[in-house]
């Protein structure tokens, strides 16, 4: 079902609120052209204000990083290593002696990063509010009516996804990211974004078939002449894989994406244990020092 | 939630930018800027990076935006989000754990027969109790939502936690202090009433010691377990360095108030001693990349002399018994180190390598 044309999972209704089902992005930045119809078909449907202009000088990416008002962020990843046939440089105009003369090492890759809707979300498990939850879809939501913009998601997120919206843009002072478009799932609509993809390169679809589907395209690259191509979803860190995951040529770290990735929680007992015991030192050493000295 | 009015024609638009993606390769919109760069490739000059001839000989390619290449990560781009907090959080972990600390004191103090230490000491803890919620408040995106707060009840989140240990905490300091003051002028005629308003002081100085003595510790582990590298690298030692701080403080700011009794003395000593050996633990225990904000920058400048104020400086001034510039120097450094160490995490988050460090 996934990435066939007219029938793909992209384009038609579905019904994966109702049946509970897992779903997830698959992200391929050999597919994707930098285009930029993901960033502006989240903001248009989400209402996402503009949140300024900064000339970045970072190739052709001037979104910077995913925020508060940004929730999709193409990324311009320019590396010194050959992509197959990606030419750059002078060109001779001869299709054939520029591939074969021309080519350098050097690749322009792009991806539309994304929330990564973790598996075990960080910024889920610090909200105090109750405000973020896991949807029917495995999702995970912000639910800004609730949201008292106290900050805590932000430093949760292992990558740098959530964040608190600034004033003077509407709703500032609430934490703001991807909705994974609940609101379309419910009515049975694509996410925004995927629907707008020219080339695919987002593929939405339920998590149980874009897995095998990966994994398929990873041994499809490889096989082309591509071999440092893998799939980045840490099911091995206490994130436990993500649902909106990624394709990646080379390493997470030029993608902004940490090798490791660990939900903040794992630090928990470390932490509380050294609270309590400083807590009842405290206490031990005030009344010590009241009962012997006088 | 569903915008279905919205439905036929933005989905029309959807269709619409994925043409517009398919024959013009880009596509623009409101607030998101796409508008030109300089090109990947700015000239052709010597080689890739310019370092001569590329292996056919042929004219290379420099890289017009050298900016990414030496630049860890994306371009150097933070990884992780700073924290958004500002001047109120460090301020309430330095109130909440010098008030937390003082109602401690009010408990030991309740033990053992000191009513004038108890009675001092309760006005901090209540004074704390005010503040620290306040504090909190100021520093929420929408203040007004502060009791979504109380909607749950979540272990796994110290921030909830959090709510949990200062809400009880407000509730008996700042009654507890208000029942010692009465307790203390007598009002109530002997018998009954004055037993029970004893009893009542006594309860709520308790409540007020077990909850203040958290509430000075956990802030520690509110910072220690995130995502930002300098802080949960010390995930164990901030609730120790926190609960100290507090500690010194609070009987620092008792001395201050003319309370020097021994037992005060002696805790200040220990507290000192700890902070001093903390010190020396963040000075030659380093690690790298991952807690160098520690060091490096504006939150080094600005952490480790408020370390050295309430660490060594205070040692040295308690050994030659200038306890009161002790007491101001323990303080100082206290409240200087909460804002060091919350600059040390915007500093460490939006150094990529500092994560990379931390997360691999
Ligand atoms: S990527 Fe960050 S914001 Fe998204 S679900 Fe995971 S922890 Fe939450
Ligand atoms: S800022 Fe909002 S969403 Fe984030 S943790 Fe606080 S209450 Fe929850
Ligand atoms: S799923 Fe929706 S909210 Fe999330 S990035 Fe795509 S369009 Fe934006």
């Amino acid at each position: 079902m996934i990435g066939e044309g007219i029938l793909s999972t992209n384009q038609r209704k579905h019904t994966y609120v109702r049946d509970q089902r897992t779903v997830g992005f698959y992200t391929d930045p050999t597919l994707c052209i930098g285009c930029k119809a993901c960033e502006v078909a989240c903001k248009e449907w989400n209402d996402v204000p503009d949140d300024g202009f900064r000339w970045s000088g970072n190739s052709y990416d001037h979104t910077d990083a995913l925020g508060a008002s940004t929730w999709r962020h193409v990324l311009f990843i320019e590396q010194d290593q050959p992509r197959g046939r990606q030419l750059a440089g002078p060109m001779s105009g001869d299709l054939l002696s520029d591939l074969t003369e021309h080519e350098d090492p050097f690749r322009w890759l792009f991806l539309s990063d994304v929330c990564k809707h973790c598996e075990e979300a960080g910024c889920l498990e610090a909200c105090p509010t109750g405000s973020i939850i896991r949807t029917e879809t495995q999702t995970v939501l912000v639910q800004n009516d609730i949201c008292n913009g106290c900050g805590y998601c932000v430093v949760g997120c292992p990558f740098g996804v959530i964040d608190r919206r600034k004033k003077p843009l509407k709703d500032a002072g609430g934490a703001f990211k991807c909705t994974f478009c609940y609101d379309r799932q419910a009515s049975g609509l694509v996410p925004a974004c995927a629907k707008a993809c020219p080339t695919e390169s987002i593929l939405f679809g339920p998590l149980d078939e874009l897995r095998p589907h990966a994994a398929k395209r990873v041994e499809q690259l490889k096989a082309a002449g591509y071999p440092d191509a893998q799939n980045y979803d840490p099911v091995d860190t206490s994130v436990k894989g993500i649902h909106a995951f990624f394709l990646i040529l080379g390493n997470p770290e030029a993608y902004g994406l940490p090798a490791k990735p660990e939900i903040p929680t794992i630090h928990l007992k470390a932490s509380w244990t050294s609270a309590f015991l400083t807590a009842f030192g405290a206490l031990g050493l005030s009344l010590l020092a009241f009962a012997f000295l006088k | 939630m569903p915008k279905p009015d919205r439905d036929p024609a933005f989905e029309r638009r959807l269709d619409e930018l994925r043409q517009e993606a398919k024959t013009q390769g880009r596509v623009e919109g409101r607030g998101v800027d796409i508008a030109g760069s300089p090109l990947p490739i700015a000239a052709v000059k010597n080689g890739p990076n310019g370092h001569g001839p590329n292996h056919r000989g042929k004219p290379g390619l420099e890289r017009a935006v050298q900016s990414g290449a030496d630049k860890p990560g994306y371009f150097g781009m933070p990884v992780i989000k700073p924290p958004v907090w500002t001047w109120e959080i460090p301020i309430y972990f330095f109130i909440g754990g010098l008030c937390g600390m003082a109602a401690v004191i009010a408990l030991a103090a309740t033990v053992f027969g000191q009513p004038e230490i108890v009675r001092a000491a309760m006005w901090i803890a209540a004074f704390g109790g005010v503040a620290s919620p306040v504090l909190l408040i100021m520093d929420l995106g929408r203040p007004l939502l502060f009791f979504n707060m109380l909607r749950v009840f979540k272990l796994r989140s110290a921030m909830s936690m959090g709510v949990y240990i200062l809400t009880p905490y407000g509730m008996t300091a700042i009654p507890g202090a208000m029942a010692v003051e009465l307790a203390h002028w007598h009002l109530l005629p002997d018998g009954l009433w004055s037993t029970l308003l004893h009893l009542v002081a006594v309860t709520l100085t308790f409540a007020a010691g077990l909850s203040g003595m958290l509430l000075a510790t956990y802030t520690g582990v509110l910072i220690g377990a995130t995502a930002v590298p300098a802080w949960n690298r010390h995930r164990s030692l901030l609730p120790l360095h926190f609960g100290t701080a507090g500690m010194g403080s609070a009987v620092g700011l008792l001395g201050l108030f003319g309370y020097t009794l021994r037992p005060l003395a002696a805790i200040f000593w220990v507290t000192v001693a700890v902070e001093t050996i903390l010190w020396l633990w963040l000075m030659f225990r380093r690690h790298g990349p991952a807690d160098r904000a520690l060091h490096e920058g504006l939150s080094g400048h600005l952490l480790m002399p408020a370390e050295i104020l309430s660490g060594p400086l205070s040692l040295v001034l308690v050994s030659v018994g200038w306890m009161q510039a002790a007491a101001v120097a323990f303080m100082l450094g206290s409240l200087l180190s909460r804002f060091g160490w919350v600059q040390a995490g915007k500093q460490s988050s939006k150094d990529p390598e500092a994560v990379f460090a931390s997360q691999r």
